[in-house]
């Protein structure tokens, strides 16, 4: 008895070559405990060498192996056969982005946004490393935790259609990052990094449609995140306008 | 600063959603019938602003607009209307649970609860009104 | 690194809290007024409703319960035109949304202190 197979419908796109990107058909052994990353590794491995994508850790924490699955935000790594037995299984680039080449999709404004919120401890005056670390409590910690475990794997934007209608808006992960960091009790940064969040192309073009938070591999929550730093944002922008003197 | 992000890059494709795009996944529908109960809160709220109009020209106005809010037309309007200012009150509560954080001491009240709260809220505001109604009216 | 001034936190705002009108009070007056009344459910006597309204603070209820509202309905249908494909006229749609809901407030007003 011959092993059984299931589909896969790739999508492939040479750049200078295509004008828009095709799907491919290729079969591929079902094994109950592979993944979609594992079956594209089947393909470049025994059928087709050109084939072109991202990955690295095959464990759910470098997120680079982001891509739709049936038309859902996945990591490939944690997408098992199994669960879209008997296929076919559509495998396309993660949605809203550049395609490059095949699965594999453009990070260059993702990047640009990431650094835009700047996602560091920002302090007025670095304290000398003499004199110890900053120091949390278990509280001020948990305030922001869960923010601070996204893996910038773009899902979340893939799932934006906010996003995907107009690529100016800064998106999901990167307010949830900046938010993580005016969370943090160690950081001073509110006062630059608020006001990026609350410009125009910042949290007023959610519509909080909730689906970024919905395919978080991590857990996070980016929608909640947009929605407080409105309700903050809003708030300013209110006070400063009863208060025109406050300086804030 | 604002970057606007490049979409001239040779040789990259740039996909565009067409739109559609809200048909294609459940939720993404179900977000579009919670932007669209609000064309409903609106006409309905339109309504009342006219019916108070009436009620200023006089008893046989107002009984006039009363009669016409009868017909099946508009009756069917006011059933389907309920149904979706239901759904926004559902949503909102929901939603706004997750966005505000309530603090008990150093501890996070669960949004479930924030929701509980919220609901139980709505009910007595209703009933109130109801009952207010009932007796003034 | 300055960055742009934007209105949106203000008409976020009304939004927010027209939602928060919208979800506490709409459903029972939708019933009262679209239902119950026109169906007979419950006899009125447009005398005491007329004296009811006439009451200042009545009015203000009122007021609050279309006006606000009116931001909420404005907020939303402005992001639904822009979600069906019509983003490039986002500046018109922006004015014509909260434009329209200003209106409304001032119909609102006229209707209420005539």
């Amino acid at each position: 008895m011959s092993e059984e197979t299931i589909t896969l419908e790739v999508t492939r796109y040479r750049p200078g070559h295509d004008r828009e990107p095709r799907a491919q058909t290729f079969s591929v052994p079902y094994r109950k405990d592979w993944v979609v990353l594992d079956a594209l590794n089947h393909i470049k491995d025994r059928t087709d060498g050109t084939l072109s994508y991202r990955w690295s850790c095959r464990m759910g924490v470098c997120g680079s192996c982001g891509m739709m699955v049936n038309g859902v935000p996945k990591l490939t790594c944690a997408a098992f056969l199994r669960d879209y037995h008997p296929g076919p299984i559509r495998v396309e680039p993660l949605a809203n982005f550049p395609v490059v080449r095949d699965l594999v999709i453009s990070l260059d404004d993702f990047m640009e946004k990431l650094r835009r919120v700047k996602p560091w401890i920002i302090r007025e005056v670095e304290k000398p490393v003499a004199e110890g670390e900053y120091l949390q409590t278990p509280a001020q910690l948990d305030l922001y935790k869960q923010f601070s475990m996204c893996i910038n794997c773009m899902l979340c934007y893939a799932a934006c259609p906010v996003y995907g209608l107009d690529p100016v808006f800064i998106g999901p992960a990167a307010i949830a990052l900046g938010y993580r960091y005016n969370l943090d009790s160690r950081d001073e940064g509110y006062r630059i990094r608020q006001p990026i969040l609350t410009e125009a192309v910042g949290v007023w073009d959610c519509t909080f449609v909730g689906e970024c938070s919905v395919v978080c591999p991590k857990g996070v929550d980016p929608a909640a995140a947009i929605q407080r730093s409105k309700v903050a944002g809003a708030k300013e922008w209110f006070m400063s306008m009863l208060l025109p003197w406050g300086g804030r | 600063m604002t970057t606007v992000p490049r979409r001239d890059r040779p040789g990259f494709y740039y996909p565009k959603p067409p739109a559609t795009w809200w048909l294609r996944r459940p939720n993404y529908v179900l977000f579009m019938l919670r932007e669209l109960s609000s064309v409903f809160i609106a006409i309905f709220l339109v309504l009342l602003l006219v019916q108070i109009h009436q009620l200023s020209q006089g008893p046989a106005a107002y009984a006039a607009f009363v009669e016409r809010l009868r017909s099946p037309g508009w009756i069917a309007f006011h059933v389907v209307a309920l149904a979706f200012a239901l759904y926004h009150s559902i949503t909102w509560f929901n939603l706004t649970a997750v966005v505000q954080v309530v603090r008990l001491g150093e501890r996070q009240v669960p949004p479930r609860l924030v929701a509980a709260a919220n609901f139980l809220l709505w009910g007595v505001v209703s009933l109130v009104i109801l009952f207010f109604f009932l007796l003034g009216g | 690194m300055s960055t742009r001034k934007t209105s949106e936190p203000f008409w976020w705002g009304l939004f927010s809290v027209g939602g928060v009108v919208a979800a506490f009070l709409v459903p029972v007056h939708l019933f009262l007024h679209g239902l119950a009344v026109p169906l007979g459910w419950i006899p009125v006597s447009p005398a005491r409703i007329q004296a009811l309204v006439g009451h200042p603070l009545i009015k203000l209820y009122l007021f609050v319960l279309i006006a606000l509202p009116l931001y909420h309905w404005a907020h939303r249908f402005r992001f639904i035109l822009e979600d069906v494909g019509l983003h490039a006229l986002r500046a018109p749609i922006a004015v014509l949304s909260y434009g329209s809901a200003v209106v409304g407030t001032v119909l609102t007003l006229w209707v209420l202190l005539r």
